[in-house]
């Protein structure tokens, strides 16, 4: 997503003209448990706006309901912590009548794949400029672990004692598949400097940018990610000069798969996965997409305007 | 010989058919032309509930009632007095139920008496012999025969050739008919316009020929500018002169035609239609647009309604501004999607869990569906509330002509203020008096802040301090009180005290105020009032019903019929309205209701106040 390319409003009011630090940037102190994963994408979040030097007043992050979806009381800028499942028709509608404002939506899992899953699907293909951010801990933290569409299959929660019956659901894939589909890409939030990258990809791209945050979550999910954590073997980086270059996570994961990101074929092929690893990096992006955002442009007429065309418009139905 | 002329100051037709042959539009002619002309017009779609039902079938009868008038009509009437049916089992469902007049004149193609189909020709004969009981005169017309003269399939001419006839019997102005089909048909060929006219040249000279009678009724003079539409179109027109340019929706049954007019409408006057993946993702979005600084609006019916509860909820927790149009139909569940009801005021009011307090308008004609949309945009932001607008599906379809509005350009919503929030102001900085606190609008330097849908304090921080949720509590209510401060009681018409006062809301105020007429003629002593606000209520509703013996709702919902088993006075359901008021002023309040999934008429209006004079009502 590009900063504000254009203003909407005539005499756009300059808000912070000094340089702002990620104190500014910052809001309450979080209140996730020690150890949780969302600590990782909120610092991160905080340096792409600190990097970016972003209008705190021109920026809105919306979210649904979940641990995640607390992310916008943290911040120092617009926020709409929303409905369970719903932080993207807010987005959407915010992003379409004012396309000045940088537009965030932070959602969980189950907000996301689950009870949101029509929405995200369908603005995978609206492709509206934002970046939407699932943090994926493969469970349903803030109710207390319930099982959510990606938890893997066997993972014992409170509703699924004996283990999770289905095979996980696939954000990477389900949202690949999706025709207009314009950025995807997988980050994890033990890599802050690579989950930084990630974002600021996303945040560049015009268009609906897709980031999936493997979320580490202690407190019911511990184990979940452990093997990519522990043992670097089991991550494998997905490098391109057009791709997420991020020298840190580059030199930890040996495991480099070279992919064009404008490669949908093999985007999807590498988000199939198949051998039990996580993979990292870029998957898809294509800038060329339509965004219905600037499709559905609102015109500006003054209100004398508005009035003018109206009356022409009564005459058509005049007696 | 000069045919003779009969003089009506109102007159009641009905154009009927099987769907797809064009009923509609010659009855949407017919009563744009009179509207044009300076009669007063109503008009009502006969809709089937399926898009092709099977030919020639009772259920699925097509077509339009139009009542016209040398006064303003404000209703569609009782019974019709001249029909043109297409077939007799078109007819049969009408006569069935008893929508004609004794002595109604029907003009009836007769094709079907001489049809190849032996089914098709016994089912002619039945339905002549059971027509026959009735009084009606029963003019036979070959319009098939005619029709092909122009035209390869008459299903697709019939329609215009009745029109023809209609305007010759009521002599109408034919430069105006003409014009009326050529604006009807501006998207389609010249040749399909010049054919129509064409048709319509035939029924006229049809009628000519055949017709020793013409029907007079005559226009008013007026220098006052009129326009005419129907109340969905009036709708959108209202939101566009409110200045709301940002309308989501999803797809529904009698709701959707306003996104057809402002698709259409829009693309002059700048705004958008976002057909959303669904209901839910439509208000979200609205809500969103709101959120921005936008008054954004969002218009569904009954099942759609239902899936944006939550959202609606939202709106009023985070006190984002926001306008719903619930267009009603049949309920519950997916009902009678065609057919008028009143029946979500209830679910409109206390639809969501938790209290939340909203305001609801409900305009009872065309004209005030234009205008309630400009009221309800400017309740919701200056009251920082969600405003629902109740119309029906007898609006939405009807068409009426009314004064033309003067446009103003305070009803315009104003650009969204980014100008920076003044020092240590809060997002909710509720007025401890009134509830009412300035919005805040992303842009605005110094005001960020998150809106939630949980507890929240004045500065928007979740809190779970019951004290600071019963303070969010207390002054998102308070504004009601705020907002019902400002509304007027509402007019009784009629003599201000007496046996019995009739108490409506919505689109049934013409066919009510027409039977309460006709009751007062008759020397009884009713008088009725209508409500346009139903929450918050218009003041003084206690005050005027302690002036009458009786006091009852007439409404188009359901409520329990005392004779019926098991029904008595304690378990009783009411009617939706009733039950509100009798909570609202602790008066007996009683009702008549009738929800046969059509306007009410005023004469079945007049027999529910005769039976609440001669049986004491339900009591
Ligand atoms: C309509 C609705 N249904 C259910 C809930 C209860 N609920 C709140 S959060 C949540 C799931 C949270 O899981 P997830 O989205 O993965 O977020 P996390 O807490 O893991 O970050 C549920 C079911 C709700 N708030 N609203
Ligand atoms: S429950 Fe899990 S997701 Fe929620 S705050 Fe704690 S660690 Fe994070
Ligand atoms: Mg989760």
């Amino acid at each position: 997503m590009s900063g504000s390319q254009f203003s909407l409003l005539d005499g756009d009011v300059c808000g912070d003209e000094r340089h702002l630090t990620i104190e500014d940037y910052s809001s309450a102190v979080p209140r996730w448990c020690p150890g949780c994963g969302d600590h990782s994408a909120l610092g991160a979040m905080q340096r792409l706006l600190e990097s970016e030097q972003l209008k705190r007043e021109k920026t809105v992050f919306c979210s649904g309901i979940g641990c995640s979806s607390r992310f916008p009381h943290y911040l120092k800028t617009y926020g709409f912590h929303g409905l369970h499942g719903r932080a993207l028709p807010v987005a959407t509608g915010i992003k379409m009548t004012r396309p000045d404002l940088n537009v965030f939506a932070i959602m969980g899992d189950g907000d996301c794949c689950s009870i949101g899953l029509g929405h995200w699907l369908h603005a995978v293909r609206y492709n509206v400029d934002m970046v939407a951010m699932l943090l994926d801990n493969n469970i349903y933290g803030l109710t207390k672990n319930q099982t959510s569409p990606t938890t893997p299959q066997g993972h014992k929660s409170n509703t699924q004692q004996q283990g999770s019956y289905l095979p996980a659901l696939n954000p990477l894939s389900a949202t690949l598949g999706i025709t207009n589909c314009s950025f995807v890409a997988q980050t994890s939030d033990w890599t802050p400097a690579h989950l930084f990258q990630t974002l600021k990809a996303a945040f560049h791209h015009k268009g609906f940018s897709f980031v999936r945050v493997l979320q580490r979550c202690p407190h019911f999910t511990a184990g979940i990610y452990q093997d990519a954590v522990r043992h670097p073997d089991n991550v494998e980086l997905l490098t391109h000069s057009a791709g997420i270059c991020e020298p840190e996570a580059e030199g930890l994961y040996k495991n480099h798969i070279s992919h064009d990101p404008s490669d949908l074929h093999e985007a999807r092929r590498l988000a199939e996965g198949g051998n039990g690893k996580f993979r990292l990096g870029l998957f898809f992006r294509d800038e060329s997409r339509p965004r219905y955002n600037e499709t559905r442009a609102l015109p500006k007429y003054t209100a004398e305007e508005k009035i003018e065309i109206l009356n022409a418009e009564l005459d058509r139905y005049a007696v | 010989m000069e045919p003779e002329v009969l003089h009506c100051s109102e007159h009641t037709v009905e154009v009927v058919s099987d769907s797809g042959e064009g009923a509609q539009k010659c009855g949407q002619i017919f009563g744009s032309v009179s509207a044009k002309m300076g009669n007063g017009v109503w008009t009502v779609e006969i809709i089937p509930a399926e898009i092709q039902p099977p030919a020639r079938n009772a259920a699925g009868a097509s077509g339009n009632r139009i009542r016209i008038g040398t006064q303003t009509v404000t209703n569609w009437g009782d019974r019709a007095n001249v029909v043109v049916a297409f077939n007799e089992q078109v007819l049969l469902a009408r006569h069935r139920l008893e929508a004609l007049a004794e002595d109604a004149v029907i003009f009836l193609e007769d094709m079907w008496e001489k049809h190849e189909d032996e089914k098709v020709r016994a089912e002619w004969q039945a339905g002549l012999e059971e027509l026959s009981r009735a009084r009606y005169r029963i003019i036979r017309v070959p319009m098939e025969e005619i029709c092909l003269t122009v035209v390869d399939d008459a299903r697709k001419g019939k329609n215009m050739f009745a029109l023809g006839l209609l305007c010759a019997v009521y002599t109408r102005d034919m430069a105006k008919v003409k014009a009326q089909i050529v604006h009807q048909f501006r998207s389609k060929s010249d040749e399909v316009r010049e054919r129509n006219i064409q048709l319509v040249e035939l029924g006229v000279r049809w009628a000519e020929e055949h017709l020793p009678f013409r029907i007079q009724v005559p226009p008013t003079e007026s220098d006052r500018p009129m326009v005419v539409m129907n109340g969905n179109e009036a709708v959108g027109m209202g939101a566009m002169a409110a200045g709301m340019d940002y309308m989501a929706m999803y797809p529904i049954t009698p709701a959707t035609s306003v996104s057809h007019y402002l698709a259409e409408a829009f693309h002059k006057a700048g705004g958008v239609v976002h057909q959303a993946e669904d209901e839910i993702a439509a208000v979200g979005c609205a809500i969103g647009a709101s959120f921005a600084g936008k008054v954004a609006f969002t218009v569904t019916s009954g099942p759609g309604l239902a899936l944006k509860t939550e959202f609606i909820g939202l709106a009023t927790m985070t006190e984002t501004p926001l306008v719903v149009v619930d267009v009603q139909r049949g309920g519950p569940s997916t009902g009678l999607p065609t057919k008028v009801e009143q029946a979500d005021l209830l679910a409109a009011l206390f639809g969501q869990p938790g209290d939340a307090p909203k305001v609801i308008i409900a305009p009872a004609t065309i004209e005030e569906c234009f205008h309630s949309m400009i009221t309800a945009r400017r309740i919701a932001e200056a009251f920082r509330c969600v405003v629902m607008v109740l119309t029906d599906a007898n609006l939405a379809t009807g068409v009426q002509p009314f004064p033309r509005p003067k446009l103003d350009p305070r009803w315009q919503a104003r650009q969204p203020d980014q100008g920076p929030v003044p020092k240590d102001t809060r997002p909710y900085e509720w007025d401890a008096r009134s509830g009412l606190s300035r919005r805040f609008i992303p842009g605005q330097p110094e005001g960020m802040f998150v809106a939630t849908g949980l507890s929240h304090d004045e500065a928007s921080r979740v809190s779970y301090v019951a004290a600071t949720n019963a303070l969010g509590l207390k002054m998102r209510s308070r504004k009601m009180a705020v907002l019902s401060e400002t509304l007027k009681p509402p007019e009784v018409r009629g003599d201000r005290s007496g046996d019995l006062l009739v108490v409506g809301w919505g689109s049934t105020k013409g066919a009510i105020e027409e039977a309460v007429d006709r009751a007062r003629a008759k020397g009884l002593k009713v008088s009725s009032t209508h409500l346009t606000f139903l929450a918050p209520m218009q003041p003084g509703l206690k005050e005027i019903f302690s002036r009458f013996k009786k006091v009852m709702t007439v409404e188009i919902n359901h409520s329990d019929e005392l004779n019926d088993p098991f029904v008595t006075k304690e378990n009783r359901r009411l009617s939706q309205l009733c039950w509100l008021l009798r909570a609202h002023t602790l008066v007996d309040v009683d009702c008549w209701s009738r929800c046969f999934g059509e306007p009410l008429r005023p004469d079945h209006i007049f027999g529910g106040i005769e039976r609440m004079f001669t049986k004491g009502g339900q009591r």
